[in-house]
């Protein structure tokens, strides 16, 4: 007994101790899996995020609060939004997202949270005549000058790929050509070029 | 261990002059912590997230319109890989031919046997891989095709717009119609 109950507790410390609480999505992405192995970066990203129905998000994550503000700031004055300083404040809280035009993005930052929620977003045109997109990695990169910027696409499975395109037409107008895509992990297929890779050469090719 | 010692001490008779004395059992009863101690274990490993996301880089070329900067693509390295809707991936080498000879369809599974055969048969100088995501085509698609290009340690792929020309011959294909000219190949089933 005294066994069983010295593991239990030690399972039991390991869990807590390794257990890291997912953050609550707002948004909900199913994403591809790939054999990349290299984990996702979790400091000073600038993520666009893709839903199943293609519609495009952009968010910031929430330790690089100045650029946060550097950003809302020079959106807000090149496309002259007219955001008050609450506004601002909504687009620098915790877990926001854009996820409207520049049309509708004072009442949209005037909602709370919980009215983000419920709302139908119409996400943010990627379309080759207006790629507002385009207008936010720009203001992301100014902001992050200095500190490396790190671009995420993740997108979900059923995407479309024009909403894909949309996204890279949006980076490639910035010059930006490197980013990467979060996927989840997966196991190589044996047999092929990079398993043996892997696995070093003595192995026998499985042919 | 876990039992309650609940005979008090008083295991052994003692002689008739000597005093029963009441003694206290230093055992605690542990199964309502074990019980605990395994709830907690439940919950933890239900919640937590062992596999964190990954990242795969993708590294674009600039987009020129001078012709001096743009690289050819010798026909015979040149494998074509089209991303159609329901899962489809249709594929041809080198060149299309008017006729759509050429225009074959398979599917994620099996676009792996095209692409090895296609490196082993080709000077690995000339092995370019030019993927064309259809507009039917998912994020998903693309990821698989983008990884399989690593799988497969392709080195030089594209990605570029499906020509008009393209573009008819799968909808064509998809839309099931028999094509006229081309060995008419079924739609492929979806992958999953």
């Amino acid at each position: 007994m005294t066994a069983m109950c010295d593991v239990a507790f030690l399972l039991l410390s390991f869990f807590i101790l390794t257990t890291k609480f997912k953050p609550a999505e707002a948004l909900a992405v199913t994403t591809p899996k790939s054999v990349s192995t290299n984990p996702a970066e979790q400091k000073d990203v600038v993520m666009i995020t893709m839903d199943s129905k293609g519609k495009i998000y952009f968010s910031v994550s929430d330790d690089a609060q100045e650029e946060k503000q550097t950003i809302i700031d020079e959106v807000n004055q090149q496309k002259a939004l007219g955001l008050s300083d609450a506004d601002k404040k909504a687009f620098t809280r915790s877990g926001s997202y854009i996820g409207v035009p520049f049309s509708q993005m004072k009442s949209y930052l005037a909602l709370s949270t919980d009215q983000l929620q419920k709302l139908d977003k119409p996400g943010i045109p990627v379309d080759s005549a207006n790629n507002e997109l385009q207008v936010w990695v720009r203001a992301a990169y100014a902001a992050f000058q200095g500190s490396k910027m790190k671009l995420l696409i993740k997108g979900d499975n059923e995407a479309k790929y024009p909403s894909f395109k949309g996204v890279i037409d949006a980076l490639k107008r910035n010059e930006i050509f490197k980013f990467q895509m979060i996927t989840d992990p997966e196991g190589v297929p044996p047999g092929t070029a990079l398993y043996q890779k892997n696995n070093g050469p003595s192995q026998p090719a499985a042919k | 261990m876990a039992e309650m010692d609940t005979s008090g001490g008083g295991g052994h008779k003692k002689g008739p002059g000597v005093k029963k004395s009441k003694k206290l059992s230093t055992r605690v009863d542990l199964t309502p912590m074990v019980d605990l101690g395994f709830l907690l274990i439940t919950f933890f490993i239900f919640t937590t997230t062992m596999s964190q996301p990954t990242a795969m880089k993708l590294i674009l070329p600039k987009d020129t319109e001078k012709p001096e900067e743009q690289n050819k693509v010798k026909e015979s390295g040149a494998l074509s890989l089209l991303l159609g809707k329901n899962n489809a991936v249709y594929y041809y080498e080198g060149t299309l031919a008017p006729d759509g000879s050429n225009f074959k369809s398979t599917n994620y599974k099996e676009i792996r046997t095209v692409i090895i055969d296609k490196k082993k048969s080709t000077n690995p100088e000339d092995f370019v891989v030019v993927i064309k995501p259809g507009p039917e085509s998912t994020y998903k698609n693309t990821v698989d095709i983008l990884d399989e290009m690593t799988i497969n340690e392709v080195k030089r792929y594209a990605m570029v717009d499906l020509f008009p020309i393209e573009r008819q011959m799968m909808v064509a294909t998809e839309g099931g119609g028999p094509m006229p000219t081309a060995p008419a190949p079924a739609a492929a089933p979806a992958a999953k």
